[in-house]
């Protein structure tokens, strides 16, 4: 991580604890700001590289491809809740849980983290663990469907693919027919 | 004002029956792993969807103070992805110590 960058980080996360600071704070005077100038700067010294970390020219395309993924996957969480509570109502529990695993191409710690939590919130299934190295993934499905849905559409790892620039390898996909 | 209560009666009747299921699926589902489905999910739509109506409420009753809107939005984003995050823990602890998962056709446990 060369100065640049550093300084890259260290300013992106002043400015958006800062602005948390003034959302949570609500007050304009004098005391009130000085005292975030000094507490945002306090946790900036210790923790910039948690947020930005390192080079990223594309920190600003993936924030936005992220802010446009976000929407979809808010639908995605209302068609979880309506298929859990059918699954709930319904009187014979129409359930058969499994486990599956499969690999992606995703590395980096934030995308990891956006697809585990993706696929805990979309319908019947829920990340039990993830293996950075190989950027594989174990999950429990609540039934066939939902399993089939990650293993052969593969819609969602596309999805967060697409947001993080990761090119997706076009060789062990099943052929379209 | 008759319609903005009309759409936080609404928001907030969404958000109890979600969180309603989820309570019922913790009692119906065999299995820990099938409990965490119910749970993982509902309570998350559940509580953001009580949530967004109690920022709409807030916003029509007492538009002088709109910051507290904006913490409650916080809550909401901050659920959202801490929520999922405790599910998987759960998720993972309760496998690395081997509980089996259910399988169509057990005993319930």
């Amino acid at each position: 991580m060369n100065r640049g960058e550093k300084t890259f980080g260290i300013l992106i996360t002043f400015g958006v604890l800062f602005l948390f600071w003034i959302l949570l704070s609500g007050l304009f005077d004098a005391f009130h700001l000085i005292a975030g100038v000094i507490c945002t700067g306090i946790v900036t010294l210790m923790s910039h590289d948690l947020l930005v970390k390192g080079k990223d020219e594309k920190f600003i395309g993936k924030s936005l491809r992220l802010f446009c993924y976000i929407p979809w996957e808010l639908w995605q969480i209302v068609l979880a809740n309506i298929d859990v509570a059918i699954r709930v109502l319904h009187p014979k529990m129409p359930i058969d849980p499994l486990i599956i695993e499969f690999e992606t191409p995703l590395r980096s710690d934030f995308s990891l983290v956006t697809l585990a939590n993706s696929i805990t919130l979309t319908p019947g299934t829920i990340t039990i663990s993830v293996e950075p190295e190989k950027g594989a993934f174990r999950v429990h499905a609540i039934a066939k469907e939902p399993a089939d849905a990650l293993l052969l559409d593969q819609t969602m790892q596309k999805k967060v693919a697409e947001v993080f620039f990761v090119e997706w390898p076009g060789t062990d996909q099943p052929a379209r027919t | 004002m008759v319609i903005g209560d009309v759409i936080v009666t609404l928001f907030l009747a969404g958000g109890l029956f979600f969180t309603l299921v989820g309570s019922i699926g913790l009692l119906r589902f065999p299995d820990f792993y099938t409990r965490l489905h119910a749970t993982g999910k509902c309570d998350t739509l559940g509580t953001g969807l009580i949530l967004t109506g109690v920022i709409i409420y807030h916003l029509f009753h007492y538009s002088g103070t709109p910051l507290v809107p904006v913490r409650l939005a916080f809550l909401v984003f901050f659920i959202f992805i801490a929520n999922p995050a405790a599910t998987h823990a759960l998720m993972k602890a309760g496998y690395e110590v081997g509980v089996k998962p259910w399988k169509l056709g057990d005993e319930r446990r």
